[in-house]
């Protein structure tokens, strides 16, 4: 386990961390603006700060927003930058360079690349210097949606093929749904949840996950197509998506927004909701006068449920009760 | 008469000046630039006076801080057993004071153009402090590095009231260029003075010239 301890109070805003994190995978770390994502990631690296370890003997590798690559240098240059200075070396350079796709970028200068060129040239100085620990701030935040799509599969295979932990922060929800393993909420400068990211995010307790943030991730196992769909089992039950996803024994992540869960009581038939599975209330939480987020367990698995404080009192749900979970939209990861 | 004699020495003045203050001036440009201290415009405002004091003013207070009872001079005195004042070392330093603002502005304008986050990520990429500095500071301010030595050794070259307060007139030894053309003038002697000034006039824009077109050459690349 790696254990952050921070405190920081600066201007009107103070920051106050002690919580453990995995020393493997990735963890991300999710809040609103202003909930100290980035001041976390600059105290751990010691910038931040005067006191304390300097920031060049911290071994951390930092991944910004903005990648900010060197401009003298070219992009061998930029990512042997760490390197060079690296008192160990545990990761390799070629094989790094080919993950990343940088091969036939190592000679060209860093105004002539994309920004998701950059931010995977970035990445790789950022590995390069063998860290043990990899921050990563937002990296996908200031590109546009397509350059983040073909950026996503990079960080798949990091996550896949690296064994360093990474602290991922992101104001994305999706983002983190769909790469981190573990999940520290942040809200006010203080951690308001931690723990295994289905666990988590599964929580109808958090505000900070509540509204458009409010969604489980569910592993599921594709198993065949039909219709443009794939069929996916997870566990107890089968969920379907569109698109065709190879079928195989590799898990998927699927990630369901609670806002697209609905609750009945009977399985209706005449539906247009290809999804709709049985389950199991499990805890109710009032969100606000209007809205409640619903617990459903699905097999050993959760969904979220979206509704209203009316419709629960309609229908007279309490936790305990068989029900039906309408899913209208899943969207699938990895 | 000879013309290239003062004009030798003119040259070694401003070279040997503009080296110390590229040395002195650095990290007093460096550190301006990343103070957050509220001295600054105070530190600032003082650094930058050479520019607005009549050079008089200037070679007064340095003929009395630099000669063998003030605080440099008689130090100095103990030190070598000759005086600073009308000396050829004099000049040198009297010119550093003189040129300081010449160096440090362009240095510490090209400093503070530079975005942090090159600092911070060589920092997190294992770089030192001094590290950093030579490694990312000073090749992306070359700029402000050239404009800084270009303009202190023109302006050097330039100086007379200093020179005449702290130097005198000592052939070979304070005798620089805009001295020997003013003796002339004085003494009436306008065909050496011709020929000293246009050899200065030539000079001056042979080197602004050249930089002008390395600061270009360098935009282009």
């Amino acid at each position: 386990m790696i254990h952050l301890r921070h405190k920081l109070a600066k201007d009107d805003f103070t920051l106050d961390i002690d919580v453990e994190i995995p020393d493997a995978g990735i963890t991300g770390v999710f809040g609103e603006s202003g909930s100290g994502k980035t001041t976390l990631l600059r105290c751990i690296a010691g910038l931040e700060q005067e006191e304390g370890l300097p920031v060049h003997k911290r071994n951390v590798g930092y991944v910004f927003q903005e990648p900010g690559l060197f401009p003298h240098l070219t992009v061998r240059g930029n990512i042997e930058y760490g390197a060079r200075r690296a008192t160990t070396h545990r990761i390799d350079g070629a094989p790094l360079v080919d993950m990343l796709g940088l091969g036939d970028l190592l000679d060209r200068k860093p105004d002539s690349l994309s920004g998701g060129e950059a931010q995977r040239v970035a990445i790789a100085a950022a590995l390069l210097r063998s860290p043990d620990l990899v921050l990563m701030d937002e990296p996908l935040a200031s590109l546009d949606r397509k350059r983040k799509d073909e950026l996503l599969p990079y960080f798949d295979r990091l996550h896949d093929e690296l064994s360093v932990p990474v602290i991922y922060v992101s104001h994305d929800i999706e983002e983190i749904g769909r790469l981190c393993d573990h999940l520290v909420l942040l809200d006010g400068g203080k951690v308001a949840a931690s723990g295994d990211l289905f666990e988590v995010m599964s929580r109808v307790d958090t505000p900070v996950l509540s509204g458009r943030n409010a969604g489980v991730v569910l592993w599921a196992t594709p198993v065949d197509h039909e219709d443009g769909l794939t069929r996916f089992d997870f566990g107890d039950g089968d969920i379907w998506a569109p698109g065709e996803y190879g079928t195989g024994p590799n898990s998927m992540r699927l990630r369901i927004s609670a806002h697209d869960v609905s609750i009945t009581r009977e399985r209706s038939a005449q539906t247009t909701i290809l999804n709709v599975l049985r389950a199991v209330v499990e805890e109710i939480h009032t969100v606000d006068s209007a809205v409640a987020l619903v617990r459903l367990g699905v097999g050993n698995q959760n969904l979220l449920a979206q509704v209203t404080n009316r419709s629960i009192s309609r229908l007279g749900l309490k936790p305990g009760e068989r029900v039906f979970a309408q899913v209208k939209s899943v969207t699938v990861r990895h | 008469m000879n013309i290239f004699g003062p004009l030798w020495l003119s040259v070694q003045l401003a070279l040997l000046t503009t080296f110390v203050l590229i040395l002195v001036g650095t990290p007093v440009a460096w550190w301006l630039s990343q103070t957050q201290t509220r001295w600054k415009p105070a530190i600032q405002a003082v650094v930058a006076m050479p520019i607005v004091l009549p050079p008089t003013v200037l070679g007064f207070y340095l003929l009395i801080l630099l000669g063998p009872d003030g605080a440099v001079g008689s130090w100095w005195v103990q030190l070598t057993g000759s005086a600073l004042t009308f000396s050829f070392a004099g000049l040198v330093i009297a010119s550093c004071v003189y040129s300081l603002p010449f160096a440090v502005q362009p240095m510490q304008a090209a400093f503070e153009s530079l975005p942090r986050q090159y600092l911070e990520r060589a920092w997190t990429l294992g770089a030192s402090r001094l590290d950093a500095f030579f490694s990312i500071v000073v090749p992306l301010s070359v700029r402000g590095f050239v404009s800084g030595m270009v303009l202190s050794f023109a302006h050097t070259l330039g100086e007379f009231g200093v020179v005449l307060m702290v130097g005198g007139n000592i052939p070979g030894e304070t005798r620089v260029i805009s001295i020997a053309i003013y003796d002339h003038v004085e003494s009436l002697n306008y065909s050496a003075a011709h020929q000293m000034s246009l050899i200065l006039i030539v000079f001056a824009f042979v080197v602004l010239a050249a930089m002008f077109a390395a600061n270009r050459r360098w935009l282009e690349r």
